[in-house]
């Protein structure tokens, strides 16, 4: 006869041997360099003209606001031409490619995401020269988005 | 069918530049997860949204499964002329939805 605190007891331990089955195999270094560079097509990055805005202390990982804004007049002469949002730890390392171009006449999108587990999100922008820039934020997830495992 | 929002003004100036926000009703099953018995579940996402406004491209994105579900992108618009905006969703399983709105300008 089981009773109720046994009963408990085993509940515990199965969603505790649940949780280290769904422990998510996180994107790796590499393939975020891999995709970076397939972004950027090998040419230099640096660091500004772009802001990315995201909370850095996140509650729910399901759904994480975000809005990616570049310092560019969107001219003929001088725009943005493309947007890239990248993570370091979810199972996959793209998050979204946004295609702009002076039409927009204000170089700024958003977009909800999801982030798998506390690590770093990269906003990119390649710009009508080709040069490339980026803003990278350190984010702290509490409640992971339910990306992998039942 | 999904349902799927176009959020804009319905008039503006030329040269005003408008916020845009568009939305499609869609899961983003990401691929990378199983069912309670175990199975994977296969990748179902949104992974390509264009608008064209009168048939020009003005924006376009895409999409990965660290797309939250009901995805949805904001983005801005020179308004110059009247017409309309066309937004259409492709992703996975042959999933197509378009969607479009007017813009007065004047």
């Amino acid at each position: 006869m089981t009773n109720r605190r046994q009963l408990l007891r085993q509940t515990v331990a199965v969603a505790a041997g649940g949780m280290l089955l769904l422990r998510p195999a996180s994107a790796t270094p590499e393939s975020l360099q891999k995709v970076i560079t397939g972004f950027t097509g090998g040419a230099p990055i640096r660091t500004g003209r772009v802001k990315l805005q995201i909370a850095e202390l996140v509650e729910n990982g399901n759904a994480v606001p975000v809005t990616i804004s570049v310092d560019s007049p969107m001219t003929a002469a001088d725009h943005v031409r493309r947007i890239a949002l990248f993570n370091q730890r979810n199972p996959q390392s793209d998050v979204a490619v946004f295609e702009l171009s002076p039409v927009n006449g204000r170089a700024e999108v958003g977009t909800r995401i999801r982030l798998a587990t506390s690590q770093t999100v990269v906003a990119m922008a390649q710009m009508n020269d080709g040069s490339v820039w980026q803003h990278r934020v350190d984010v702290i997830v509490t409640l992971a988005a339910c990306i992998e495992g039942g | 069918m999904a349902r799927s929002v176009i959020h804009m003004p319905a008039t503006a100036r030329p040269g005003d530049i408008i916020a845009v926000r568009v939305l499609v009703q869609h899961s983003m099953e990401t691929g990378y997860r199983s069912n309670s018995v175990g199975e994977p579940l296969a990748r179902d996402i949104i992974r390509r949204v264009e608008c064209r406004f009168d048939g020009e491209t003005v924006f376009a994105a895409d999409l990965f499964p660290a797309i939250a579900a009901n995805p949805s992108v904001a983005f801005y618009l020179r308004a110059t002329r009247s017409g309309s905006l066309q937004v259409e969703w492709r992703g996975d399983a042959g999933f197509s939805h378009t969607d479009s709105a007017r813009l007065q300008v004047g």
